[in-house]
């Protein structure tokens, strides 16, 4: 008989443990809210340029969810077919751009597409017009460039849901090519591809750092953008507090919609197996795929080798700020891990017994990180300096940005845990701190290293909340990197940004490992 | 002696009722059709499973409310008896304390309890190293080290072959013997009732009969295990 059986358990440590996590998590994105809300209450109506932002948000968001999954279905149908040497790479590296800093991006990008990028270099040699990053289509470059990979990662999933079986019986009826995408992948694309889009779309409405590089003036900003503008050099609170209740209800309109219609399961696993299609087995495709993968993976990957290239020459002399702003960084993203994971995993103990916890970690996500700088700096000024605060409330904003993938990476692991185990450590009588030790801690350390490795690769190279606070003298790796950009240094900035990125993808790398190292089955 | 006073377990249309004493010392199998509530009845006596009604008594004391850990039980799984991430000694260490602050007279117990089930020099091996069978008596040394009045198996060893599920019966009766325990194990084979359960429970039809004579029952069953034996 295979009843459930009922918990028998009372409230316990892990319990006081996990609320304590929620009033936090609750007490760090709403109280912010509340004051944004209070604030924007007093002020004006939004102005024109205002309407402008939001009206750009939305635009620069429908086309690059738009060029990202019209991208994206070629080369997800392309791996989805083709077994070959590389194939488990190209798949990890489509992994990559969700811990690639956005900065580091933007460098690669300009590298490549910038005034003196290569394509201009080599447009200007047969003498045609050159091609300009800044605007509209640098934004939606950029955004096709994180997203693409995502948007390929959730389809090659979507194609792996089909049955084996259904290829070997379209084969033996014969069919070919076309009745195949029409009879199975077209279906299976028309349930899969909203959800894929929504969630690119979800995504770019939060864009900051990339309007900040490649956007900008009245035509090219976005609502987040406008915020920190308002904040920064205006220091018109009223404004900013406006734009951030307009930012409020277009990302949570849009994150309800995206979570409504797909499962952020981005870095499931198990894409690694390829059904034989026979009807594919022609030298016209063959070909087809070749070329998708070859482009895609120049697209993905020149920009990446152009930031190594660059960074290296620019390595020599590089000023002392970035390496302050290293350390700065490492010491805000290793904070930031560990009250990730803490909370996590007091979320992840608690959601087992009381569903729903784990929605309130996907908060995260809907509270856009410049929102909650706002709010945060309406509720310090009165008391302190907030720059003071800077790095501490960089450290705890990340820590919200990631918290719901930590909670998606663990809470599945400790359910597992328990299901497998749970009765054997009851009966055995391990509770506390000997059950987190013993049981807990030894099997779940492999989603742990994960987990830690995105939150500190994504806190490393975030650029948000920082650049709100931070005074000259505090600077986080990114907004160093910024900042030498904004001064035409960029050597400098391009070695900086080789150090982001070895620093980013080491975190990851090591926590990774850490957690791998001599696990058994 | 083992007290099931009027229990009724339920959950959503699954019924079962129980209402019986099991003598101390006495080795019993469960046996019945799948799903008939053999692993729900085991699951209420240890604890993983709360009766709506009724009350489960060891030697007269109510251990209706006790969680699993506090209850005079020591339970073997179908699967997963092991912590695949320890050793065969902290596997076994487990059943002494359950934080594993091993003193060295507990040391030498697990030593003893590995030696009496045949895996002398194993300690440091992680079970994934390990046969069915040795995995087996890796579990069984745990028991021993855990000197429960009242084992419970809900067929651990269903997995293994023949011989070995045979092979490892025989030991869990010995080792009952050894310890005074009364053990009740879940049956699918008639046979294993017969060679090691003087006794049988039989779960059928949302009741779990009392104990009876394991011969007598088997030789002339009534119609509801005689539809599941297929006599």
């Amino acid at each position: 008989m295979a009843a459930r059986p009922l918990p028998l358990r009372r409230l316990t440590v892990t319990d006081t443990l996990g609320w304590t996590a929620v009033a936090f998590v609750l007490a760090l994105i709403l109280m912010p809210l509340a004051a944004v809300l209070w604030r924007a209450g007093g002020a004006s109506l939004p102005a024109p340029a205002d309407w402008a932002a939001l009206h750009f948000t939305v635009l620069q968001s429908v086309l690059s969810a738009l060029f990202s999954i019209a991208l994206a279905v070629p080369v997800a149908r392309a791996l989805a077919r083709r077994q070959f040497a590389g194939r488990g790479v190209m798949i990890t590296l489509m992994g990559a751009p969700f811990i690639l800093p956005v900065i580091v991006g933007v460098l690669g990008l300009l590298a490549v597409f910038g005034r003196s990028g290569v394509v201009n270099q080599a447009l200007g040699w047969f003498g045609l017009p050159t091609l300009q990053i800044y605007g509209l289509h640098g934004v939606v470059l950029a955004h096709v460039f994180f997203n693409l990979p995502l948007a390929t990662r959730l389809l090659l999933q979507g194609w792996q849901s089909i049955p084996a079986e259904r290829f070997r019986l379209a084969a033996s009826l014969g069919l070919g090519p076309r009745d195949v995408f029409r009879l199975l992948e077209w279906p299976m694309l028309r349930a899969t591809l909203p959800g894929v889009a929504m969630v690119v779309f979800a995504i770019c409405l939060g864009s900051f750092a990339v309007a900040l590089t490649l956007g900008g003036g009245p035509r090219a900003t976005t609502v987040e953008l406008a915020i920190y503008q308002a904040f920064r050099f205006d220091f018109d609170l009223g404004r900013a507090a406006v734009l951030a209740v307009i930012q409020i209800v277009l990302v949570t309109l849009a994150a309800m919609v995206a979570l409504r219609l797909s499962l952020l399961d981005g870095f499931g696993r198990g894409l690694d197996r390829t059904p034989r299609r026979w009807e594919a087995e022609i030298w016209r495709l063959r070909l087809l795929d070749l070329f998708v993968l070859g482009v895609a993976g120049l697209f993905l990957l020149v920009p990446l080798g152009a930031v190594i290239w660059r960074g290296l020459a620019g390595l020599d002399d590089l000023p002392p700020q970035v390496w302050r702003a290293t350390c700065v960084s490492i010491g805000v993203a290793l904070s930031s891990t560990a009250v990730t994971l803490g909370v996590a995993l007091a979320m992840a103990y608690l959601g087992q017994r009381r569903q729903g916890v784990e929605v309130l970690g996907l908060l995260g996500i809907a509270a856009s990180p410049l929102v909650i700088g706002i709010g945060l700096f309406l509720l310090i000024n009165p008391i302190d300096d907030p720059a003071r605060w800077a790095f501490v409330l960089t450290a705890l904003v990340n820590a919200m940005a990631a918290l719901p993938f930590a909670l998606r990476v663990l809470a599945p692991a400790l359910r597992d845990v328990e299901r497998d185990f749970g009765h054997l450590a009851d009966s055995l009588g391990m509770t506390g701190l000997a059950r987190f030790r013993w049981l807990v801690f030894p099997r779940l350390r492999r989603p742990l290293g994960f987990a830690a490795g995105l939150s500190a690769a994504l806190s490393m190279g975030d650029l948000g909340v920082i650049a709100l606070f931070a005074d000259p003298d505090r600077a986080t790796l990114p907004l160093q990197i910024l900042r030498l950009m904004g001064a035409y240094q960029m050597e400098a900035a391009a070695g900086a940004g080789l150090v982001l990125l070895t620093v980013s993808l080491g975190v990851f790398w090591l926590f990774d490992k850490g957690g791998r190292r001599d696990v058994d089955a | 002696m083992l007290t099931l006073d009027g229990v009724l377990i339920q959950q959503d249309a699954f019924v079962l009722r129980a209402d019986f004493v099991l003598e101390t010392g006495t080795v019993a199998a469960v046996i019945g059709p799948s799903g008939a509530g053999k692993s729900t009845l085991l699951n209420v006596i240890s604890g993983f499973f709360a009766p709506v009604q009724g009350r489960v008594l060891w030697k007269g004391q109510d251990i209706t409310d006790l969680p699993p850990a506090k209850r005079p039980v020591a339970v073997l799984f179908q699967d997963n008896n092991l912590f695949p991430h320890l050793t065969v000694a902290q596997n076994v260490g487990l059943g002494i304390r359950p934080d594993l602050r091993l003193t060295s007279e507990d040391h030498r117990h697990v030593g003893q309890a590995l030696a009496r089930v045949g895996l002398e020099g194993l300690d440091g091996r992680k079970p994934a190293t390990l046969s069915g069978g040795q995995k087996g008596r890796v579990a069984l040394a745990r028991i021993l080290v855990q000197r429960r009045p009242l084992i419970l198996l809900d067929e651990p060893f269903a997995a293994l072959g023949p011989a070995l599920k045979v092979e490892m019966l025989d030991l869990v009766a010995e080792l009952a013997a050894e310890l005074g325990a009364t053990l009740l194990m879940v049956s699918h084979d008639p046979q294993d009732a017969r060679r090691i359960a003087p006794h049988v429970i039989l779960v059928a039809d949302g009741i779990a009969m009392p104990p009876q004579p394991t011969e007598a029952l088997l030789n002339d069953p009534p119609p509801a295990l005689a539809a599941y034996l297929g006599t």
